[in-house]
């Protein structure tokens, strides 16, 4: 096999000086499928990268022997990218999953370089033939938490840490806000971007910061359990497991979380193109598919509460309720949604405003 | 905007937590530099330290014995620093740069198995009577025992520098390494005995993100603490009570600049966390009128030919 | 007991020997960590050292040593020059971003004109951003006689809070849904630093480190500012009476490096990078320091040394994807390689000797 790989492609290399043709026909030979993953982060990050590696080891195990899997971690955004993703199309991967939205043009690069190998880019919206994107509807989990949040907090104000202010995050704080303030007209939000995805200290200290104004359940968008830890120790403080379910903390002060779950997703692209019917596409996957899992809901949360929340889970599972549905206003007090309208997707991927009702400015 | 939400004493006391850990590194650091030796290896040697005390906090269960080990996997890797700067005689710039490259990629391989663990956590003392106090006893005497002995490391670091023999030597080691060899002192023996206490302090500021602030292991979680710390040393002018101050100020950056954005004042993040480093170099060009204050032969290889 | 001995001249022998014994030093050591893992020594060593130049696909990464080895050698060679001299600009990271930002901003704010002259004139703003951050810990040593070492390291935060504030704020691409980051200059042919012949990685920045290579080679053989240099470094006290200006080499040797950096990030963004964004900043700055002194602060060495570099980074990369080596594993050899290349320059600038003991 490996023989037979190398002589077709040093011969296509020498003939065309890029093997990218070569490969195609490798591929087809190949009784295996190869499947690569980069990742930005290390795979022992206990939140993104860590998720999107369980995904991969789920694709593993699902097919067993007629998969072959390859990654690769810690890989920066930009040059380096662009090479890794080569590097792995070179090596004959027929799928490759590109897991942070900085790689999004590396992947369109290498894409036009190899047209017979399928690429997927997560959270970004650029796609090409043989180029997908998908992203999990966050936000819907977000509805969940909100809900849950605006029931449990005493002091009327729920701490929300975010990240970048970047849609995805500005979306989730809307989404969180809106079913929050529902159950709990009283409820205020405060805010802090961190400025970082990922750095324990810096999130433990925005968490002891909102807990010190009041804040009595801590919601976040970014990685680290240390959010977790500072809730903990504060004593009677809620929060909600982020990207992974964060299990360790529960059932106090974790009392339920958003767990990205790639594994269905990853699989089911990978059989696509077992069975050649791959099709680039933009998937935006919310609860009802499984893409987001909301983690099992503690006993620290009330009966009719963690009812309320379920049911709320299981409508906006079967596509009878969407979390953005009017009628909403902006910050501004201008018209959003008039009732029962419901947020496009194109709004919903470029929201760059918070809705009523939110105190503060999105940075510039 | 709600001024008022924010509770001095409650930010004094998390700034004081959030200061611990590059306090710590920075102190073994000005040791390192008082006695002449530039070691730019601090962030390796804090996340060596952080992962060896999860480890061993892990495995025995007691986070006291953790942080021991931590002490020692900073002082172990910076014997490798040791080795190449005082023996090999190679750059320390060079040194340090790749001791932080190796450091953070060892970490990462000891620790790949104790991600998503949760360490047994260390008490808070609240000493019974002071932290009753109102104000002062929530902001000195309700902290975890490593807030205290990094205080504590501060006052004896102080007192070896200006009160001891051993202080005079090193510094003596650190100002003309030719004049002190002359005078028989083991240049070589000081700076290697003085870069594994900074290894030590290091390792111990590490395994304070790892074990009480966070706590959890993850890899690169130090996340540039290292970097302030080496930053802090010269902020201080390399004497013990500044370097307290100044943690308190870059710590306190930090936690002030979370505490305005919760209270929903807009501010830009970003000029804000350069600030402490402009300081820096302010600090640096007042303090040049005296230039006695920097160790002089900082940096420099010592070899002695006689 | 053994005794050192400085030799009068470094070994010309061993400065050729040493690299290569440090080479073999670390396959060993590293061989040694790669069995620990599980995994076969002699296939990881082979993959990070013959894959890259001679293997399958060597068509495509022989040509990215040069896209990862241009801007170390660049930013070297320019740091060498104040190393020689004993002026340490540690501070590279920040005149690379700060050449970047720059750089690209020129860029941006001509979109979508297209023009020859666009590019030079990103190519100017580059370096002059890069001169001009490394003027700062410069001026200040020369008016205060603050430590450039220091100043230039503080620096770097500065630049890398500069960058994502530019990131997130001026130079946000306005079509980019909101996201972090510029416009990508790769989609605008005016600005784009493209592979001069398609294929081979060469790109300006390339062409540059080059260039660079060669400049420095003659300053320092042929031109006196060259002999000024060495002569700072070698034995300040006798240079200051040979009538060298200090202030003036200082403000040359910082300026320079300053240069170079910046034109190395301007490059790299308008390049392979492509976009101003958080984290556009690598390490490229701080891992020149180390390629400075692997190439002994000579040109020619340095080219050398940014190539080794390159070579462990992308055949380290390589064997993660092949060999499911962890990033780490691989960040670990590279410390080690650096730990002995660095130790081994021992015995080209000493002699070790037996001695009777006491006689030291």
């Amino acid at each position: 096999m490996k023989l037979t790989k190398r002589t077709l492609l040093t011969g296509a290399a020498t003939a065309i000086g890029l093997a990218a043709s070569g490969l195609a026909t490798t591929a087809m030979a190949q009784d295996k499928t190869k499947v690569g993953f980069i990742y930005v982060g290390p795979v022992g990050d206990g939140g993104w990268t860590y998720e999107h590696n369980k995904g991969r080891l789920a694709v593993m195990e699902h097919f067993g022997d007629k998969v072959e899997t390859v990654y690769q971690e810690n890989v920066p955004e930009g040059a380096d990218a662009e090479r890794a993703i080569t590097q792995m199309a070179l090596q004959g991967a027929d799928l490759i999953f590109t897991t942070s939205f900085g790689y999004m043009d590396p992947t369109i690069n290498v894409a036009k370089k190899f047209p017979n190998v399928k690429f997927e880019h997560a959270t970004g919206y650029k796609t090409a033939e043989n180029v997908g994107v998908y992203s999990a509807r966050f936000y819907e989990g977000r509805a969940v938490q909100g809900t849950i949040a605006g029931h449990l907090t005493k002091s009327n104000t729920v701490g929300y840490i975010g990240s970048f202010p970047i849609p995805e995050v500005i979306r989730g704080i809307n989404s969180a806000y809106i079913h929050a303030k529902k159950v709990n007209p009283e409820v205020k939000f405060k805010i802090v971007w961190a400025y970082t995805w990922f750095d324990p200290a810096k999130e433990a200290d925005a968490a002891k910061v909102l807990i010190e104004q009041g804040a009595d359940v801590i919601l976040q968008h970014t990685d680290s359990t240390a959010p977790q830890a500072a809730a903990q120790a504060a004593g009677n403080v809620y929060t909600f497991g982020q990207a992974s379910d964060m299990a360790e903390f529960a059932p106090m002060p974790r009392v339920s979380s958003i767990i990205d779950n790639w594994a269905p997703y990853y699989i089911a692209r990978t059989q696509a193109v077992m069975d050649g019917t791959w099709a680039s596409d933009s998937t935006w996957d919310g609860i009802g598919p499984g893409m987001v899992g909301i983690g099992e809901i503690s006993d620290a949360v009330p009966a009719e509460v963690k009812a309320e929340a379920l049911a709320l889970k299981d409508k906006i599972a079967s596509g009878e309720y969407h979390p953005f549905t009017g009628p909403l206003k902006k910050q501004d007090g201008s018209d959003w949604l008039a009732e029962g309208e419901v947020a496009d997707d194109g709004t919903l991927a470029g929201m760059n405003f918070y809705v009523e009702g939110i105190e503060g400015d999105i940075p510039k | 905007m709600d001024l008022s939400s924010i509770s001095p004493e409650l930010l004094l006391a998390s700034l004081m937590v959030a200061a611990t850990p590059i306090l710590l590194a920075a102190v073994g650091e000005l040791i390192v530099e008082r006695a002449g030796v530039l070691n730019l290896g601090v962030e390796g040697m804090m996340i060596t330290g952080a992962i060896c005390g999860f480890a061993v906090t892990i495995e025995s269960g007691s986070p006291t014995l953790g942080f021991v080990a931590a002490a020692a996997g900073g002082a172990g890797l910076s014997l490798l620093f040791a080795l190449l700067t005082q023996f090999a005689l190679a750059n320390q710039v060079a040194s340090g740069l790749a001791l932080t490259l190796f450091g953070l990629g060892l970490s990462a391989l000891l620790g790949q198995g104790y991600v998503g663990l949760k360490p047994p956590l260390m008490a808070d003392i609240h000493i019974p009577g002071l932290s009753d106090i109102p104000y002062l006893g929530t902001v000195l005497f309700t902290h975890d025992p490593m807030v205290y002995f990094g205080l504590l490391l501060v006052a004896a670091v102080w007192w070896f520098l200006n009160r001891t023999r051993g202080g005079l030597v090193l510094r003596a080691v650190g100002e003309n390494h030719a004049a002190a060899h002359a005078l028989g002192y083991k240049v070589v023996r000081i700076r290697v005995l003085a870069i594994m206490f900074g290894g030590a302090c290091a390792g111990l500021g590490g395994a304070y993100i790892s074990l009480i602030r966070v706590p959890q292991w993850t890899e690169g979680m130090t996340a540039g603490a290292g970097w302030i710390a080496l930053a802090l040393v010269v902020f201080a002018s390399w004497k013990p009570g500044r370097v307290l101050l100044g943690a308190y100020l870059f710590g306190g950056v930090t936690v002030l600049q979370l505490n305005l954005q919760a209270a929903g004042i807009a501010i830009p993040v970003e000029y804000l966390s350069m600030s402490p480093y402009l300081i820096t170099i302010l600090v640096l060009v007042i303090m040049s009128a005296d230039r006695s204050r920097a160790p002089g032969s900082l940096g420099r290889i010592f070899h002695a030919s006689g | 007991m053994l005794k050192l001995e400085k030799r009068p001249q470094p070994s010309r022998a061993f400065s050729y020997l040493t690299p290569i014994f440090a080479v073999i030093a670390t396959m060993i050591a590293g061989g040694l960590l790669f069995a620990a893992l599980g995994k076969d020594p002699v296939l990881a060593i082979r993959t990070i050292f013959y894959e890259p130049l001679f293997g399958e696909f060597a068509f495509y990464y022989a040509p990215q040593l040069l896209v990862k080895g241009g801007p170390l050698i660049l930013i070297a060679v320019g740091l060498s020059l104040g190393f020689r001299a004993g002026i340490w600009n540690i501070g590279a990271e920040g005149q690379y971003i700060i050449g970047a930002i720059c750089g690209a901003a020129v860029g941006l704010a001509f979109y979508p004109l297209d023009a020859w002259y666009i590019f030079p004139l990103m190519v100017i703003a580059g370096a002059l951003g890069g001169l001009l951050w490394a003027m700062i810990p410069a001026l200040l040593k020369v008016k205060f006689g603050t430590n450039e070492i220091l100043v230039s390291l503080m620096l770097v935060y500065v630049a890398e809070n500069l960058l994502a504030a530019m990131a997130l704020g001026p130079l946000k691409n306005p079509e980019g849904h909101g996201f972090p980051g510029s416009r990508n200059l790769k989609d605008y042919p005016a600005a784009h630093n493209d592979e001069l012949i398609t294929g081979t990685g060469m790109h300006w920045g390339v062409a540059a480190a080059f260039i660079a290579v060669i400049l420095a080679y003659i300053l320092l053989n042929r031109h006196s500012l060259g002999f000024s240099i060495r002569l700072t470094g070698e034995a300040p006290r006798a240079a200051k009476f040979s009538g060298v200006n200090p202030a003036r080499l200082i403000l040359f040797c910082l300026g320079m490096s300053g240069l170079t950096a910046g034109l190395a990030g301007l490059f790299e963004v308008a390049g392979p990078a492509g976009q101003i964004s958080i984290d556009f900043n690598t390490g490229y700055g701080f891992t020149a320091i180390i390629v400075a002194f692997l190439g002994r602060l000579h040109p020619v060495g340095i080219l050398l040394a940014g190539l080794l570099m390159a070579l462990t980074y992308i055949g380290g990369e390589i064997a993660q994807s092949n060999m499911g080596l962890p990033s780490a594993a691989i960040q670990a050899f590279q410390g080690m390689l650096l730990f002995f290349l660095l130790a081994v320059d021992l015995l080209t600038n000493y002699r070790i000797r037996l001695a009777a003991k006491g006689a030291a």
